[in-house]
């Protein structure tokens, strides 16, 4: 079967991370830890587990529990489920995924299809248990729904008649336990009758479910209990595939196994809203993420952000779903590895952006690491980390947040921005069970006592960060087949850039085939997958045993990841075996590259030359050069050996 | 795709299903050998072998499964 892409977002919990290959051995060091389990329990139920491994993860839970180990600080929860079908399968992923949001859950499940007599008897299973909430897990197979066609009257009096049932079900257990109800809605069968007409015509089955599910919803709105739309579940993924007849007749399951994982982790969102633990505040990645393109390298004029463009309408709808979340409460951030005045440019400036300077409570620009900016805006909102959810369409900053800030909500994205926001939607992370009007007024109020938080502390463990990324840096000269890409780096580049020297293709094959001068086209893999090429260099000679460093530019993803470290000790390599004993650089300030005004200070160069523009020249002595080394697998291919360059 | 191949990949499913890596998928083994096969966990082995070998089961085919030779049976007309 092909699973539509779309389908499996939903199916397949794509906002996700995948299941690390050492899941089971984790799990298995549950089993032996004698401390609180809690931690390491979530941190597990946070990747996209199947049935088989939520229930798993149960398992580990619930033997957990019966050795009276401490769950700290999972909250617990304690849930009962009524159903008239066969829930014992999605019990365990209840457990686990209610670990997902942060609920130590317990779940009390009575007889199959005893819904009546447990919510109306108050020494019931479930009554005496005292559940914290009852979920009504109803079908509509549940229901008495007698087909009345055309007859409006007869059909509205079936439609009262389910309220009528679900309300004294929900009386029973006020009275008997005092629990709140989790009200389901009803999704639709997929057959019908007429066709188009079913939902036109009073007494169908269709129109009748309609009507349920609206007098349902607003009941609820007025009695204060709590809403799963599973109806709006089973339109997400589609109905024919939520409806598994042949899983029904077999075994009683009232919708698709493959959709367990979804269904429980919406009822474990709901819980946990119930609890209050949504998150509050969404923290966004500026380039490619709210705008298409990189703005300190493309511009205003070239980022795509506009109407009319495919990729700049697919970063305005994730600044729409920003405001809008907004609007209802949601505190919004910016997190950014840009110069500060370059990142605001556009908020202040193009026309077609929807967020404005405004809307965003605190603006963290700057080109420290993204987990220390966001501690930052935690403190600054006087906010926990577990309120915050992070947005980058960079893997490996969304890695480097999780590993650093286990508590922060890191959504995976996926390749098409296109689907950025649905997926953002998609994980529930701002889940409410009610809406107050002092939530509209919530992310102004955050706003005003926001100040720009200063940054001076770095979050630890950075460098093992590093070391788990299984770097591998690749160095060659200048090539015919890197040379497309080279032009392209030379041209485009503004910030990080020493120099901002432009060069058409015939100049770069003039440097690629002078023996005499040096180029470097380095290019970076790590566990995320190959970032391509990233950084340029270009030495020509100077005096006698000197190399100018004329280029030295480097693709802003890979910051704070020491590869110009790397990159030096590359050069510093190749100069020696060239006999050169001093290397000479320049940066040439221009506007856009504020960034490197310290780069070769950082690398240890020592300044010789200094003008009033702020352009600068920098020394290094080779011998006795020894800048510092980064976790990283080095290969250094195609280099004609010293000796040849030197006598061709 | 051969017996022996599917032997192999059933072994995998069986861990998954019963969290258990002790358990010798023969085709004589059945439900009665293996403790927390109960008719749920069945299910949920039905589906994780549809699920892992992409095929479809019919109602009556699960009906007259008696042991996991019969089920290799199934899996190698399909597969």
């Amino acid at each position: 079967m092909v699973i539509q892409p779309m389908y499996a977002l939903y199916s397949e919990l794509q906002w996700l991370p995948r299941v690390p290959r050492e899941f089971s051995g984790r799990l298995k060091g549950l089993g032996d830890s004698a401390g609180p389990v809690g931690r390491e329990l979530q941190a597990l139920a946070l990747h996209a587990l199947d049935l088989n491994q939520l229930t798993k993860l149960a398992k580990v839970i619930g033997k957990a529990r019966a050795d009276g180990k401490s769950l700290d600080p999972l909250v617990p929860f304690r849930l009962a489920v009524l159903s008239n079908s066969t829930i014992d399968l999605i019990v365990p992923a209840l457990v686990a995924s209610a670990a997902r949001h942060g609920i130590a859950l317990e779940v009390i499940q009575p007889s199959y299809d005893q819904v009546a007599q447990e919510a109306l008897t108050p020494d019931s299973k479930v009554n005496s248990s005292k559940p914290d909430a009852v979920l009504l897990s109803l079908d509509y197979r549940a229901l008495p729904l007698k087909l009345s066609l055309g007859d409006s009257e007869a059909s509205s009096a079936t439609v009262q008649g389910v309220i009528g049932y679900l309300q004294s079900l929900r009386d029973g257990i006020k009275a008997n336990s005092n629990a709140v109800c989790i009200f389901q809605t009803f999704a639709p069968p997929v057959e019908t009758l007429f066709g188009s007409l079913d939902r036109a015509l009073p007494g169908t089955l269709r129109s009748l479910i309609d009507g349920i599910n609206r007098e349902l919803a607003e009941y609820v709105l007025g009695s204060g209990d709590v809403l799963l739309d599973v109806a709006s579940l089973a339109e997400m993924v589609g109905v024919a595939g939520w409806h598994n007849t042949q899983l029904w007749n077999m075994a009683k399951l009232s919708f698709s196994d493959e959709l367990i994982p979804l269904y429980a982790d919406h009822v474990a969102r709901t819980v946990a809203a119930i609890r209050g633990k949504s998150a509050k505040v969404l923290i966004l990645d500026l380039d490619n993420t709210v705008w298409g393109g990189v703005i300190g390298d493309d511009g205003l004029e070239g980022i795509k952000v506009a109407q009319g463009d495919a990729q700049g309408e697919a970063h305005l709808a994730v600044q729409r779903l920003a405001l809008d979340l907004r609007q209802r409460g949601i505190v919004l951030a910016v997190s950014s590895k840009n110069t500060d005045e370059v990142a605001r440019e556009p908020f202040e400036k193009h026309p077609e952006m929807l967020l404005k300077l405004d809307h965003i409570a605190v603006f963290q620009a700057n080109w420290n690491d993204k987990a220390t900016n966001i501690q930052a805006i935690a403190e600054e909102l006087s906010l926990g980390l577990d309120a915050m959810v992070f947005l980058d369409d960079n893997p490996a900053e969304r890695g480097m947040v999780r590993k650093l800030l286990p508590q922060v909500a890191v959504p995976e994205l996926p390749e098409e921005p296109a689907y950025y926001a649905r997926t953002l939607a998609a994980g529930g992370y701002f889940e409410a069970v009610a809406f107050a009007t002092e939530d509209l007024k919530r992310a102004g109020f955050y706003q005003d006592n926001a100040k720009r938080a200063s940054l001076q502390k770095q979050v630890g463990g950075v460098d093992a960060y590093l070391a788990s990324l299984d770097m591998t840096i690749t160095f060659q000269p200048f090539d015919a087949t890197g040379r497309a890409r080279i032009v392209q780096l030379i041209n485009k580049s503004n910030q990080y850039n020493l120099t901002t020297r432009r060069y058409t293709d015939p100049e770069v094959i003039e440097a690629e085939s002078d023996p005499e001068v040096f180029t470097l086209q380095v290019r970076l893999a790590d566990i995320f997958g190959d970032n391509g090429m990233i950084s340029v260099i270009i030495c020509r000679p100077g005096e006698a045993g000197v190399w100018e460093i004329d280029t030295w530019l480097m693709s802003c993803r890979v910051l704070g990841r020491k590869v110009e470290h790397m990159v030096l000790r590359e050069i510093l390599e190749h100069a020696r075996a060239a006999g050169i004993h001093k290397l000479s650089g320049t940066y040439c300030p221009t506007g856009r590259n504020k960034l490197v005004v310290d780069h070769y200070a950082k690398l240890g160069f020592t300044k010789v030359e200094e003008n009033v523009s702020g352009w600068t020249r920098w020394e290094l002595l080779v011998e006795g050069a020894e800048p510092e080394t980064a976790s990283m697998k080095v290969v250094s291919q195609g280099f004609v050996a010293a000796k040849e360059r030197s006598l061709s | 795709m051969d017996e022996p191949q599917i032997y192999a990949r059933l072994v995998r499913v069986f861990e998954d299903v019963f969290d258990e890596d002790s358990i010798e998928v023969t085709p004589e083994l059945s439900a009665k050998d293996v403790d927390g096969w109960d008719s749920l966990t069945h299910i949920r082995l039905l589906l994780t072998i549809e699920k892992g070998f992409n095929i479809k089961f019919s109602t009556s085919e699960i009906g007259k499964l008696e042991n996991v030779g019969d089920l290799v049976a199934l899996i190698k007309a399909r597969a």
